[in-house]
């Protein structure tokens, strides 16, 4: 007899984004010299690094896996932690090291206080002094006006468009293994093949729109409906699919 | 200067050495200086096609190691004279294409062909990445199923990106070349039609190459298509295209799409309905 198993909870797992702010450090070569001028920036502003989470850049550094692993030790010594790392080729991270990340925006710059120089340069052991006393504040502000990506081209198999502020617009198709990740809404004025995920980074009332649906997945806020799921009628058709509770809702386009 | 051409396609077996080989014979038999350069370092097909394996001395991998000057490892055609081979190495692997050694051999290339044609590796590792690097115009070719369309589709991406026409914020200019097309399967929905593959890949059609066991017989005997039998039905959609490439503009013909209707279609037609 086949067994069937009963799904006791009807809640379907959420998976949001979550975009923060990182430092990102470009070390150059060679690199003892480059932490010596670290270790001159930490002795100006001590703590800087403290519980801070710290992105190491190393596009175009050409440095080995050894030399790598070297320098996230030399930079622990330090107190600072790697939460990942960029630009790296896969080869150059192993078990052990922070992982390698991808897919950054710049945001804008971070300003190092000219604090006067201390006798106890660094606060290793003293975290309510090192958040006691908050070194750095971000220039510029975070922008809170909506903002829009537009793209005038069909998006391939393979490729990732990720834009946490706003809307995004396909004018074209979204290729079978593409996908289209939004904090706002998704509008697709051609055929989705691939994901559209609207409202990434915790947003209910996201939309998507498409010309012609053929996806593979769709999510809203966190909901997600894999193709299985979806009403066969919709296929093809021209749809919109809105959030309901933790339902999503879909509707022709007339 | 010489325009650089890539073949390629992320699927293996779709197509790419032997419209190479095809393209390649075609453009010089018009008259045109043409190189065929395969970049499938280890897994070497173009000097079978090409019918010139027993005259392999030097390889890619050697000019750009610096090993033998860039005239030695070129071997010209017995057929059509104003065609070359540079074969790719057999014993080395991938790892053996360096970026700038690739610039340097495609650059003295231009000096001296109308047409340099990169034969790609399937992929979309580092031999089909560097194949496609410095290339003017790309020739994807796809077969009319859908995981072929897929990988075209990915490899299309990669032209946008990854190549020095892209970064340097140029477009590059990509064609599609469908090939082992069958008018009776896709009438039936064994295969994609044409546009199906065109509504999905939206890049403009260099030639549709039906499916033909010339194309399987040309192989064998060690020429491209266009000069085994020039007659054949895959090598005047070669000629065609070759013709396309060169700038001319002329109306695409779906092979065996005779709307008329042979006797054959109207069977398959009636059973389908």
């Amino acid at each position: 007899m086949k067994m069937v198993s009963v799904l006791t909870d009807a809640r379907s797992i959420r998976i949001k984004g979550r975009s923060f702010l990182a430092v990102v450090l470009s070390p150059d070569l060679p690199l003892d010299h480059w932490l010596t001028r670290l270790d001159d920036l930490a002795a100006r502003s001590a703590g800087f690094f403290f519980g801070r989470p710290v992105v190491l850049d190393v596009t175009d550094l050409p440095v080995n896996r050894d030399e790598l692993k070297g320098l996230v030790a030399a930079l622990a010594e330090r107190n600072v932690s790697i939460m990942g790392i960029e630009g790296a080729r896969p080869s150059l991270i192993g078990p052990g090291m922070p992982p390698a990340l991808k897919g950054g925006r710049p945001a804008s710059d971070v300003d190092v206080a000219n604090s006067a120089p201390s006798i106890e340069v660094r606060t290793p052991d003293s975290p309510a002094e090192a958040s006691d006393a908050p070194m750095v504040e971000v220039s510029g502000e975070v922008r809170s006006t909506p903002q829009s990506l537009i793209i005038r081209e069909p998006v391939r198999s393979g490729q990732s468009v990720i834009f946490t502020e706003g809307d995004v617009t396909v004018i074209g198709s979204v290729a079978s293994g593409a996908e289209i990740i939004a904090g706002g809404s998704v509008h697709i004025y051609g055929t989705l093949r691939g994901r559209a995920m609207a409202g990434a980074i915790g947003n209910s009332s996201a939309q998507i729109f498409c010309r012609k649906l053929e996806a593979e997945l769709l999510a809203i806020d966190g909901v997600y409906k894999m193709a299985d799921d979806m009403a066969p009628d919709l296929r093809g058709q021209s749809v919109q699919l809105w959030l309901d509770g933790d339902a999503i809702m879909a509707e022709k386009l007339s | 200067m010489g325009k650089v051409i890539v073949v390629t396609s992320g699927k293996g077996g779709v197509g790419k050495t032997t419209s190479t080989a095809a393209l390649g014979a075609a453009l010089a038999q018009r008259g045109d200086k043409v190189v065929v350069v395969d970049f499938d370092v280890g897994l070497r097909n173009l000097d079978l096609v090409m019918g010139a394996e027993r005259r392999v001395v030097y390889d890619l991998v050697n000019v750009i190691q610096g090993d033998a000057k860039l005239p030695q490892a070129l071997i010209r055609d017995k057929r059509v004279e104003s065609l070359f081979l540079l074969p790719a190495s057999q014993t080395r692997d991938k790892d053996n294409l360096t970026p700038e050694g690739v610039e340097r051999v495609i650059g003295e290339l231009k000096e001296h062909f109308d047409w340099i044609i990169c034969d790609s590796p399937a992929g979309i590792e580092r031999g089909a990445t560097l194949a496609m690097r410095h290339a003017d115009i790309a020739v994807v070719v796809t077969n009319p199923e859908v995981s072929s369309v897929r990988d075209s589709d990915r490899i299309i991406g990669l032209l946008d990106s990854k190549t020095v026409k892209a970064e340097s914020g140029e477009r590059m200019e990509k064609h599609l070349l469908l090939t082992r097309y069958d008018a009776v399967r896709a009438e039936r929905g064994d295969m994609l039609k044409v546009d199906d593959v065109l509504e999905i890949l939206s890049i403009p059609l260099l030639g549709i190459i039906p499916e033909s066991m010339d194309v399987l017989k040309a192989s064998n005997i060690g020429a491209p298509v266009t000069v085994a039998d020039s007659r054949s039905a895959p090598a005047l959609a070669y000629f065609d295209a070759a013709r396309r490439l060169a700038g001319e503009i002329l109306p695409i013909t779906v092979p065996g799409d005779k709307r008329s209707g042979g006797l054959l279609s109207k069977i398959f037609s009636r059973r389908a309905a």
